[in-house]
């Protein structure tokens, strides 16, 4: 029997199925319109009818080659298991540390550090505006002082560290390599990433500081300066993770985190590097959501799409800089204040999709998260969800064991196809920077939330514990509360930090940095330079606020 | 209750970027009829009451979710008994631990919702709690 037979077979045996279900549906209904959030519908059964000119090797390709829909190594997870990174930090630096430490202790493989809202705004912690914010979102980190004993005893050429900043990733970058150097670990050993992602900044997630122009700047000169002194250093993580704790959907999440990689892509051109030198240390970070196989298909889209946008549009020719890396973390947005145990499962599921989805590291959320920073007990247990995901239940034993599913092809195909929309119609508007500055990003995630949140509130969409099977409300009783006297202490160090340093040098290198701003010179070294100064991070974010001014955010309603 | 629209400031107080919450609280009190006013993020508790008084509002619904509740929610409803404004509603919302909002209830904070509440909730509270104070 020939393709063209088989297929007509195919079509009168669906054709029939379809008829006899009809009959089935007239007496009994299905439970509800099936849909994505993107509002296109879940169909009743995939078939090979969904794939008509499915080419295997264009669309799949086989694990660490183009378009690497299936994984970016060639043995996955089967060589090594994905990084299990919490996100933490509260407090001092002293009490970070010990979590980290613990952590490791644990069998985690990566740290990731959350910092308090001052330092990502740029402010040291007796600056007026952070008045009871200092110790509480993570950690506070005030001058190199504080970076050294966040780090003390962490062997930094064996862990790679990933940092959540962004307006000031400069400052914490150049940190974190004074203190490398000073444990004589060699600064090519160094590996980790910082967020440096600013434009979702604008879009979702609010810690900003400098107009876009300059922002943009500030990121090109660590591409190029990272390139040369710490290869090994992932330069942004460019983020949908945010994006969709906003409220968007999954596609859009996809298609705003690729148009603004394509607008630092274009930066980095435009200020005349090479795109095999910094293309390959561009890494992205994603939420995982709910909706299981939308979510799988989503993190399989991502991947073909930026490959094909590298190869074809950018004229890469290094594979690396086809590859996208990703970390993710288990939607926040999703857990729930009511029966907070509830949580542990949300996040197992949405771990696994992850791992199903091909990701590099992740972060697994506690389940008290709803209500305060997360325990060291609810912790462990996040932890202990990636590691039975890992080691016992053999999703990680071959490599993308849902490729070739009629439906998990066909949403990936779908996906990646609504992702191209979106991004050709960013592209049509000037881009992703211009897309922003005229709020359209911000107004299609503000309805894409909206729509959410009614569908929560008139029961389209089911909440355990909210809108459905409510009661037993337990509240775990050991919530993390952050010692309020943590500001008074980090003032107090910030104190002696600035009668203890070489005035003359700081105020030197802060005057070179302020030259350096209102010319075209890459910052990087007046940085590192003031850094090792002990400046602190809001002397040296004060002097880049003078020259390049503050975002004025828009405020869409 | 007369039939001109309440007036809500919605307002992000402290560091902390996450709007989503009070975004789409405003689109929803906006839909039920009432006149929102959005005032973006980063605000201090000076500037919130100051744009309260401006804006000749009723009800104040503060968004927090950095955890510096305790410290930034108390001044607003201080500031507002200063200039003789102790009247205005002063609703919260955020992830807000139970200890800390008994606490803020004891210093005035009107009503504080935690995840999981419907904005059908918060209009309604602030319907029939404003009536009462006609």
């Amino acid at each position: 029997m020939d393709e063209k037979e088989k297929r007509e077979q195919l079509l009168q045996a669906r054709a029939a199925w379809e008829e006899k279900t009809a009959k089935v549906l007239a007496k009994h209904p299905e439970r509800k319109e099936f849909k994505f959030d993107s509002g296109l519908p879940v169909e009743r059964i995939y078939t090979p009818l969904d794939l008509e000119g499915f080419s295997y090797l264009e669309r799949l390709g086989f694990p660490g080659e183009y378009p690497f829909t299936r994984g970016i190594q060639p043995t996955m997870y089967r060589g090594r298991l994905w990084t299990m990174r919490q996100y933490a930090g509260f407090g001092t630096a002293e009490e970070t540390n010990r979590r980290f430490r613990y952590l490791l202790e644990q069998g985690q493989t990566g740290l990731s550090v959350a910092f308090d809202l001052p330092t990502q705004i740029g402010y040291d912690s007796d600056h007026p505006l952070a008045r009871g914010e200092v110790g509480k979102v993570g950690v506070a980190i005030d001058s190199l002082k504080d970076m050294e004993i966040l780090l003390d005893q962490i062997p930094l050429d064996k862990v790679s560290t990933s940092m959540t900043i962004n307006a000031p990733a400069s400052v914490l970058l150049a940190m974190y390599m004074a203190v490398a150097e000073k444990q004589g670990v060699p600064l090519e050993k160094i590996s980790g990433t910082i967020q440096n992602d600013i434009l979702k900044e604008y879009v979702a997630r609010g810690t900003y500081i400098f107009p876009p122009r300059e922002s943009m700047r500030l990121i090109v000169d660590i591409f190029a300066f990272a390139g040369k002194h710490v290869p090994n250093w992932n330069t942004i993580s460019i983020s949908g993770y945010h994006i969709r704790e906003a409220g968007s959907t999954a596609v859009q999440e996809v298609a705003f985190t690729l148009s603004n990689a394509i607008a630092y892509v274009e930066a980095a051109l435009e200020a005349g590097l090479e795109i095999d030198s910094f293309a390959p240390r561009l890494s992205f970070f994603f939420n995982a959501h709910l909706n299981f196989f939308e979510e799988i298909a989503k993190f399989r889209a991502a991947r073909r799409v930026w490959a094909r946008i590298m190869k074809e549009r950018f004229h890469a020719t290094n594979p690396r800089s086809m590859m996208l890396r990703f970390h993710t973390q288990t939607a926040g947005c999703t857990l729930t204040a009511q029966q907070p145990d509830v949580n542990i499962m949300r996040v197992a599921f949405q771990a696994l999709s992850a791992v199903l989805g091909g990701t590099q590291s992740l972060h697994t959320n506690s389940r008290d998260e709803a209500l305060a920073l997360p325990s060291e007990h609810s912790v462990l247990l996040a932890l202990r969800t990636q590691q039975v995901i890992g080691y016992e239940i053999g999703v990680a034993d071959t490599i993308d064991p849902l490729g070739g599913s009629y439906y998990v092809e066909a949403l990936t195909d779908q996906i990646e196809k609504e992702v191209l929309d979106y991004i050709r119609k960013i592209d049509e508007m000037g881009g992703a920077v211009a897309a922003i500055e005229k709020g359209y990003m911000q107004q299609e995630i503000q309805e894409s939330a909206y729509r959410y949140q009614k569908e929560v509130e008139t029961g389209e969409r089911t909440v355990i514990g909210v809108n459905k099977f409510t009661g037993g409300n337990e509240m775990p009783m050991d919530l993390l509360k952050v010692d309020p006297a943590v500001g008074e202490r980090q003032a107090a160090r910030l104190k002696e930090v600035r009668a203890t340093r070489d005035a003359a040098r700081v105020s030197a290198a802060l005057q070179q940095l302020c030259r350096a701003a209102q010319s075209k010179e890459n910052l990087m070294p007046h940085i590192v330079e003031a850094v090792k100064a002990y400046a602190t991070l809001g002397e040296i974010c004060g002097v880049l606020r003078e020259i390049f001014g503050e975002y004025q955010q828009q405020v869409i309603l | 209750m007369s039939n001109k629209p309440v007036r809500v400031l919605v307002g992000k107080v402290g560091l902390d970027g996450h709007d989503r919450g009070a975004k789409v609280v405003a689109k929803a009190l906006r839909d039920a009829g009432m006149e929102v006013i959005y005032t973006g993020l980063r605000q201090t508790p000076e500037q919130i009451v100051e744009a309260a008084l401006q804006e000749d509002v009723q009800v104040i619904g503060l968004s927090i979710l950095s955890g510096a509740h305790m410290q930034l929610l108390p001044p607003v409803v201080e500031l507002l008994r200063q200039q003789g404004a102790a009247d205005i509603m002063v609703l919260a919302g955020g992830i807000i631990p139970p200890e800390d909002i008994a606490y803020l209830k004891e210093v005035g904070i009107a009503e504080v919702f935690t995840p999981g509440t419907s904005t059908s909730d918060i209009i309604n509270y602030i319907r029939e709690h404003l009536e009462e104070n006609e």
